[in-house]
């Protein structure tokens, strides 16, 4: 993982922020009673307040409150129990009131952290703060030659507008973040995080600095040890921000090591192109002039409405990774299954009662293959939980053996079934009983004179006596036991 | 035919409870008048069809005995309030075709009550004037004109078109909407009972807003009593407004009786301008006479930041209006200027069309003050100087229960007499906009008549939410003033 | 602090107003006129006093998560200049 670029006059530091725009997980818009659901007819789900009619006034949903508090509470933030709505006024068709209703000055949530664990360190990037505020609605371009077309469906839904410290170092924090960040909103149910629905868009700020730049920000908080920065907006996946970020970067040093300047501005990314471009237009920047909201009053929120939803929070990716390397994962591995809290739960369910690492391991190289080969989510799992446990336990004591646990698997995929129902059924338990394994040893070596000559020989040939008497058996020899058996039975040295 | 128009509101619900007249021929009566009125430009849509059906419904309903608090009586609607499926401008061409898919709770709260609607009243344009001049649909005349004068003179604005109608006999009362003074500077340039209640009181839901810190619904009526009636019927408490105080609605008629006996009348000092007209400021002391004569003490306070008042709303009032005022683009429905060649053409010229030369001006003033550099100077010192208002209120309210003051600087004065100079015109206000400013409520009785033989208005401030006293108080001047003085009717089809 | 027709063509280009070439310098004229008088309120000591960020004495009220509006496409688009199906439309936006 690279945190500086070479260029030709020497190496550069890159600093990386973000502010990420998630949708609220909510039945109601955050000012209207207009449902937020994806995917309706155009302008099906749209109330004269969130077209901005004449007359109309905003009224506070209570759900986005407790959402924009708990999301705060999940990245450890302070909460401010009074802040205040502003209006941000500019002009755009997808922006019907005139005026977006947001939070300037005084926003609900105040600072918190989030820890990525990367390969080799663990890092804490700051969050700064998060707001309320309205999402715009959507304009489509390309459906007319001469017109744009409004659709005001995702116009006034509640968006929480989390804003990091400039903390990231590298393309791969900026898309750990991203990751840690939808899995804790996830967790807490704020929001879905679905980037390829729009739930979740990232504006990435990129800037670059010579080495040691970024150290004397950290010291004095000053930004003008760091170079001018460039916001890269609604990037809506995180392979796009990684993408982004190095291209950015680069352009940046290349500018810069020309004895170029870089102009503060705001850029898109083109993922075909795989380039930033600038989206500064010929007009000013954008005069906001925020002022609060006269149509409302002042957001107080009472400790113990806040201190009631702190103790409803669920554990939280950090704490069930720690509780799961306490139970003897390794971090690699407990980073993989707190990631996605349906695949951390199925975890726990199928973990029980048995030994952690071979759940984990069960689960990583069993289960998680062939729902990729079969184009499934951890949801959408044909062999529940609880009946991948019973193969697993079946496994520990003895009752299958470990090639046979995966045929079992691949039946009940398909098939259905309750796993040890099918063990019975077709005779799957695994063969101990001695006779029947000297029996099948006698009947290979019947069958293979020259080759007992040869282990005798090369005793490491005694590998292929075992498979033998494995297929022998219909695979249901419990392996060790043919060892043991083989080698007694042929004279084998004992190794180590 | 002129006795039916010529009734109160109380009158007029007496009869109708009597069966003396139905409301078919009360609302007939008045459909008829306002036809034969409309050299005064006071309707901007009459709604006579309906208004005959609503009116027909209602004598069916008290035939079954189901009557409410308004039942059958017809009134007028300032055209600001919005009414479902009837055409709502704001008096602009911008919400020319404007047909709103929504009831204002205001106005419905006064059909579930049984009213009947005549018609929307003309208005200054987004409710942005003191004269009614500035109407895209024309400006409204006074009924009144001044001794020996044939001037057409102003009916005050912005709500010019629902006070020229009372004064005229058009309806039985009207509803109307103050922000710095609109609903009672009109009322006291036409000789009518304007009330512009505790801000939160009334639900601003459905109204096209101009400076929502600042706006209030309103009764506009021929006397105090009406007035007590109509607010009764159209405050409430209105969930869909953030700023509707949860304070349940009194009976008004009821709690405004009784005598005034020991009730404390502040004169705030400060409103007591260089300058003032000899007339305005004899009827103000006499005033206070006749509010002593029933008992009441008067006492001299202080209102230290009066004078920066109309500065301070003429910074507040702009900036929120130019926010509120930015929904008029041309996208979804209103003016839209003809073959825009891009966004920016479209926005522009549809509202550089659309809105008249005062709307514009304001909002250019209110964008200026909220913009970068000039935030800290403006809007957010007048929000202090707002603070600072409030408080001086509070502080005389610790020494009186209502405050005593003129309404207005001085009578109806002539069409195009204040066009040349905007401050000119703002000055209009200068009585009446502490009271937006605070947020209490405010009423013009009318007082006598200046030298010229124009009404002239006394206005009284209570404490927030305290509407009952200040209903008995202005009972009683107007009890005591008497004003029977009806305009000479000039006008005809 | 005085605003030239530079400023004012500014401020109409903020708040998207076409205004004439011919009004630009009588409208700038009107517009000092009154901001010269708005000035006087520099003369009041406002240290220590806080902004009036709401006139009614009240917290703010908070509505119950439910959907109750919205899905009458045909109301809202009842006012629209030349929507297309239930589209709203403007000449065509580069972003």
């Amino acid at each position: 993982m690279s945190r500086t670029i070479k260029g030709q006059t020497g190496e550069w530091e890159i600093v990386i922020g973000m502010e990420v725009h998630a949708q609220v997980t909510s039945n109601s818009k955050l000012f209207s009673g207009a449902s937020t659901e994806f995917g309706a007819e155009p302008n099906s789900q749209v109330s004269f307040i969130d077209a901005g009619m004449p007359g109309m006034l905003p009224v506070i949903n209570e759900k986005c409150i407790e959402q924009a508090v708990r999301t705060g509470l999940g990245l450890k933030a302070q909460i401010n129990l009074n802040s205040v709505f502003d209006r941000k006024n500019y002009f755009f068709p997808d922006l019907p009131q005139g005026y977006q209703i947001s939070q300037y000055k005084s926003p609900i949530v105040g600072e918190g952290e989030i820890l990525l664990d990367m390969k080799d360190e663990t890092i804490t990037v700051g969050i700064e703060r998060i707001h309320l505020e309205q999402d715009a609605g959507k304009s489509l371009h390309d459906q007319d030659p001469d017109n744009s077309f409004v659709d005001l469906n995702r116009s006034g839904v509640a968006l929480m507008e989390i804003v990091s410290k400039p903390h990231m170092r590298s393309s791969e924090e900026a898309a750990a973040f991203l990751k840690k960040l939808r899995a804790i909103v996830r967790y807490l149910g704020t929001c879905d995080g679905n980037m390829d629905e729009g739930s979740m868009r990232a504006d990435v700020n990129v800037s670059v600095c010579r080495v040691g730049g970024y150290e004397k920000f950290r010291a004095d908080g000053s930004f003008k040890h760091l170079g001018t920065r460039c916001e890269i907006k609604n990037v809506n996946s995180m392979r796009f921000v990684q993408m982004a970020v190095e291209y950015e970067a680069r352009r940046q040093v290349e500018i810069l090591e020309e004895g170029g300047t870089i102009d503060q501005e705001t850029r898109r990314y083109d993922s075909k192109a795989n380039e930033t471009r600038s989206m500064r237009s010929k007009e000013d920047a954008h005069d906001y002039r925020y002022f609060p909201d006269p149509d409302l009053l002042p957001l107080e929120l009472e400790q113990a409405w806040v201190d009631a939803i702190a103790k409803s929070l669920p554990e939280l990716p950090d704490e069930k990774r720690a509780r799961f390397i306490a139970g003897g994962l390794s971090p690699y591995d407990a980073s993989v299954l707190v990631a996605e809290r349906e695949l951390a739960d199925f975890y726990e369910e199928l973990a029980q009662g048995v030994d952690a690492k071979a759940a984990a391991n069960w689960l990583n190289n069993e289960i998680l293959g062939r729902l990729k080969r079969d184009g499934l989510s951890i949801t959408d799992v044909p062999v529940s939980a609880a009946a991948n446990n019973a193969i697993i336990q079946m496994v520990a004591d003895q009752t299958i053996s470990g090639k046979i646990a995966k045929d079992l698997l691949d039946i009940v995929w398909t098939e259905g079934g309750d796993p040890r129902a099918v063990v019975e059924a077709r005779g799957l338990r695994q063969v101990t009983d001695t006779g029947a394994i000297d029996a099948a040893i006698e009947a290979v070596i019947a069958a293979n004179p020259a080759k007992v000559e040869e282990v005798k020989a090369k005793p490491k040939l005694a590998a292929w006596f075992v498979g033998q008497v494995m297929k022998q058996t219909g695979g249901k020899a419990n392996p060790a036991a043919v060892n043991a058996a083989l080698k007694a039975r042929l004279n084998l040295p004992d190794e180590g | 035919m002129s006795e039916l128009t010529s009734m109160t509101l109380a009158e007029a619900r007496d009869a109708l409870a009597a069966k003396k007249v139905s409301s078919r021929e009360l609302t007939g009566a008045f459909v008829q008048a306002i036809e034969a009125a409309r050299p005064l430009g006071a309707f901007i849509t009459e709604t006579a069809e309906k208004a005959l059906a609503m009116a027909d419904a209602s004598d069916t309903r008290r035939a079954t005995g189901a009557t409410g608090a308004l039942e059958g009586l017809p009134l007028a609607i300032k055209d600001l309030f919005c009414t479902k499926g009837t055409r709502t401008t704001a008096a602009s061409k911008m919400l020319g075709n404007f047909v709103p898919p929504y009831e204002s709770t205001v106005t419905q709260n006064l059909w579930n009550a049984g009213a009947v609607m005549l018609g929307k009243t003309n208005l200054d344009e987004f409710a942005m004037g003191s004269s009614n001049e500035t109407s895209a649909f024309g400006p409204v005349f006074n009924p009144w004109r001044a001794r020996n004068s044939n001037a057409n003179l102003v009916p005050g604005g912005s709500s010019g078109g629902s006070s020229a109608a009372i004064a005229a006999d058009l309806c039985l009362a009207a509803t109307g909407t103050d922000t710095g003074g609109s609903i009672r500077q009109p009322a006291a340039v036409t000789g009518t009972v304007g009330l512009k209640p505790t801000y939160g009181r009334c639900s601003r839901w459905g109204i096209v807003a101009f400076a929502s810190s600042l706006d209030q619904a309103g009764p506009m009526t021929k006397t105090v009593k009406d007035a007590a009636i109509l607010l009764t019927s159209m405050a409430s408490v209105d969930p869909r407004d953030s700023t509707s105080v949860d304070l349940a609605v009194p009976d008004y008629e009821k709690l405004m009786a009784g005598s005034i006996k020991g009730l404390r009348v502040g004169i705030p000092k400060e409103y007591r301008l260089d300058g003032m007209a000899a007339d305005v400021a004899a009827l103000w002391d006499k005033a206070a006479g006749w509010l002593k004569d029933q008992g009441a003490e008067i006492v001299e306070v202080s209102l230290p930041h009066t004078k920066y008042a109309l500065p301070t709303y003429y910074i507040v009032a702009p900036a929120e209006a130019s926010s509120n005022l930015a929904r008029y683009d041309g996208v979804r429905f209103g003016y839209r200027a003809d073959k825009p060649h891009d966004i920016t053409d479209l926005y522009e010229r549809s509202r550089g069309e659309g809105f008249g030369a005062e709307v514009q001006r304001r909002i250019l003033i209110g964008t200026y003050v909220l913009s970068a550099g000039y935030y800290d100077a403006y809007y957010s010192r007048a929000q202090k100087l707002r603070t600072l208002i409030k408080r001086d209120f509070d502080a005389a309210f610790e020494k009186c229960d209502v405050l005593l003051t003129p309404s207005t600087p001085g009578p109806a004065f002539a069409v195009g007499a204040k066009t040349s100079d905007p401050l000119e015109m703002y000055l209009q206000d200068v009585f009446t906009v502490t009271v937006n400013l605070a947020g209490l409520p405010g009423i013009s009785v009318p007082g006598g008549l200046s030298e010229n033989g124009l009404p002239l208005g006394l206005q009284l401030i209570g404490k927030a939410f305290d509407e009952a006293t200040l209903l008995r108080a202005a009972h009683a001047v107007e009890t005591a003033a008497d004003f029977k003085a009806k305009p000479n009717k000039w006008w005809t089809a | 602090m005085s605003v030239d027709k530079d400023t004012v063509r500014r401020i109409a280009k903020l708040a998207r107003l076409a205004v004439p070439q011919a009004r630009l310098e009588p409208m700038a004229g009107e517009l000092n006129g009154i901001f010269k008088w708005v000035e006087m309120l520099g003369e009041v000591n406002v240290e220590g006093v806080p902004g009036m960020t709401s006139v009614v004495a009240q917290k703010l009220k908070w509505r119950k998560d439910e959907v109750t509006e919205g899905g009458n496409a045909d109301a809202l688009m009842a006012n629209a200049p030349g929507g297309e199906e239930h589209f709203f439309t403007v000449p065509k936006v580069v972003e």
